[in-house]
């Protein structure tokens, strides 16, 4: 059984009170926005990618909780790192989301963002922690646009 | 913050008496994440009394073949359930006769029956179509392919700020290119009841036939075809105690006998050869291949429910619902009332400062409480009012007031979460 406090901890509410990285990069070279047609969110993200390597990022958007969070503290996790880390961080990220990797039992490398577990018991919710990340990895293959409904995940 | 529970007043009492009802429906006493289910989403779909799922079942068990086809006993026995069915929803909603009553898989089949059969016989290029600012997607959408196919445009009756369409602007709307006028009787964003027989009178007057989309009235109050004067009213079977997959068009006979079928198949036909085929009569026309028998069947068992409790009951039984959780909403800080029409019906989309929807009814969900949250397939009602989404309860008379009072302990559960 989900309680609200397991789902909406605290490190989730503070990203989504006081989001990281938030807004438009001027100088960005990557860009991708996120749709979920469900609920109507969206969110837009952009990027400066020099050699290889995220020199920086920032997300936008109106979204729910869960969602904005999941952006910032994605833009936390990713900046800095090598297109080919922040991509095996995509691909854990949203094992861990739809149940695939327990990150209790198995070897991972997501840190903080285990606090995203817990929508793995919300099928309606899942959708909402993995747009952004769906939309990173839209933003690496130069594809403008990402949705929930792709059936990627 | 003081306890919702402590400072209101005892709630009305209702002439309903919901409690009394609640037994009659097995999924009102179930329990979801380990909470008493607090229903609150009969907008979307309402849920079925036992006797309208053994009407289900005994069909299934005892009476079920194909209908209009075979001469054994079992397929005359289906024949005859399946058109009295017919013959309860006429009325239901007060029809003149039984074959202005086709049935449907449900409202959005009902409005693209008409816009293909009449629609694309009598809509063409540089024509209008009439809509309102509230309608739900598949009151839109329709039309937009018609007018895309054909040329034609939409022109939008403008609401104000409590959700009312503005009928002085509506009056205007009309020219000689106007050809229909495709309207919500109540809308499941706002909760709006529109006046619609005076509107219906309005585009008469310019020899405009007006199609309602009932999905939202026919639950919760007497529909009347004959004294609204409609030309077509579209309803669906789950909004009201019924099983999905099954709703009812009404068409004026007049009408319905001008319009080209919508599909083609068995059922509709009176004669086919390569050459040429002979369209049945109505309703039969309008109902290509095997029906769902089983739907309409039980269908017709759901309407004999709501009239055995009574329509004016139900009406009355919301209405005290929909003022006694309005009242309680407003005396809470942060929530925001989307849609405030003097004539409404027991619907409450509202905003939470601070708190996107979705949370919220993940939130509510925990506590047992089952509301929609998202944009209601009216994202032009969102648009209007500058919001991406709404959190919404809707009620159906089995709710009772100790249900409003969970909602509203809720949301102030809610609060304290993103405090």
């Amino acid at each position: 059984m989900t309680d609200a406090r397991q789902l909406y901890q605290e490190v989730i509410l503070d990203h989504n009170k006081k989001p990281r990285n938030y807004g438009v990069l001027a100088d960005a070279n990557r860009s991708a926005e996120g749709h979920n047609p469900l609920c109507g969110d969206h969110i837009s993200l952009s990027l400066r990618v020099e050699h290889d390597a995220i020199r920086d990022i920032a997300f936008q958007g109106e979204t729910c909780a869960i969602c904005k969070a999941s952006a910032s503290m994605m833009t936390v996790a990713v900046k800095g790192k090598n297109v080919g880390d922040a991509g095996s961080l995509i691909q854990e990220f949203r094992d861990m989301a739809t149940g695939k990797l327990d990150t209790q039992t198995q070897a991972h490398h997501l840190g903080r963002l285990n606090v995203f577990a817990g929508v793995r018991e919300l099928p309606t919710r899942v959708k909402c922690a993995v747009l952004p990340w769906h939309t990173l990895n839209a933003a690496f293959h130069n594809q403008p646009s990402a949705t929930t409904e792709s059936g990627e995940f | 913050m003081t306890s919702p529970a402590a400072k209101k007043s005892a709630p009305p009492v209702s002439a309903l008496e919901p409690e009394r009802l609640r037994p009659d429906f097995p999924i009102l006493q179930s329990r979801v994440h380990g909470k008493p289910l607090v229903y609150l989403d009969n907008a979307a779909s309402s849920q079925m009394p036992r006797a309208v799922i053994e009407r289900w079942v005994r069909y299934q068990e005892r009476e079920h073949a194909n209908v209009h086809r075979a001469v054994h006993a079992l397929s005359e026995t289906a024949t005859r359930e399946y058109e009295a069915a017919r013959h309860t929803a006429m009325r239901f909603i007060n029809a003149r006769e039984a074959r202005e009553i086709i049935f449907t898989r449900g409202t959005t089949e009902g409005i693209n029956l008409v816009m293909h059969g009449f629609g694309r016989a009598f809509i063409n290029q540089g024509d209008e179509i009439i809509l309102s600012a509230m309608e739900h997607h598949s009151n839109i959408v329709p039309w937009q392919m018609l007018c895309e196919e054909r040329g034609a445009r939409l022109r939008v009756i403008p609401m104000n700020d409590a959700g009312e369409l503005l009928l002085d602007e509506y009056e205007k709307l009309f020219n000689p290119r106007t050809k229909l006028v495709a309207l919500v009787h109540v809308s499941n964003a706002l909760g709006t009841v529109n006046p619609v027989r005076g509107m219906i009178r309005a585009a008469h007057q310019h020899g405009v036939p007006v199609l309602l989309d009932g999905a939202q009235a026919t639950p919760h109050m007497r529909v009347d075809v004959q004294d609204l004067d409609c030309d077509f009213y579209a309803f669906s079977g789950h909004k009201m105690c019924g099983p999905t997959g099954i709703g009812v068009l009404y068409g004026k006979a007049g009408l319905l006998e001008k319009m080209q079928p919508y599909q083609g198949g068995g059922d509709m036909i009176l004669s086919v050869t390569f050459e040429k085929t002979t369209y049945n009569a109505l309703p039969y026309k309008f109902e290509a291949g095997t029906p769902p028998i089983a739907a309409a069947i039980t269908l017709g068992a759901a309407m004999d429910y709501l009239t055995a409790v009574g329509m004016e009951r139900i009406a009355q039984h919301e209405q005290a619902l929909l003022s006694y959780a309005t009242g309680q909403l407003r005396e809470i800080k942060g929530v925001k009332l989307i849609g405030a029409a003097r004539d409404k019906a027991a619907v409450l989309s509202f905003t939470l400062e601070g708190i996107h929807p979705h949370d919220a009814g993940t939130l509510l969900d925990l506590e047992g409480v089952a509301i929609r949250a998202g944009h209601h397939c009216a994202q032009p009602v969102m648009q209007r009012f500058g919001v991406p989404a709404t959190a919404r309860a809707s009620f159906a008379f089995y709710n009772t007031f100790a249900e409003v009072d969970a909602l509203i302990a809720g949301i102030h559960k809610v609060q304290k979460v993103f405090a």
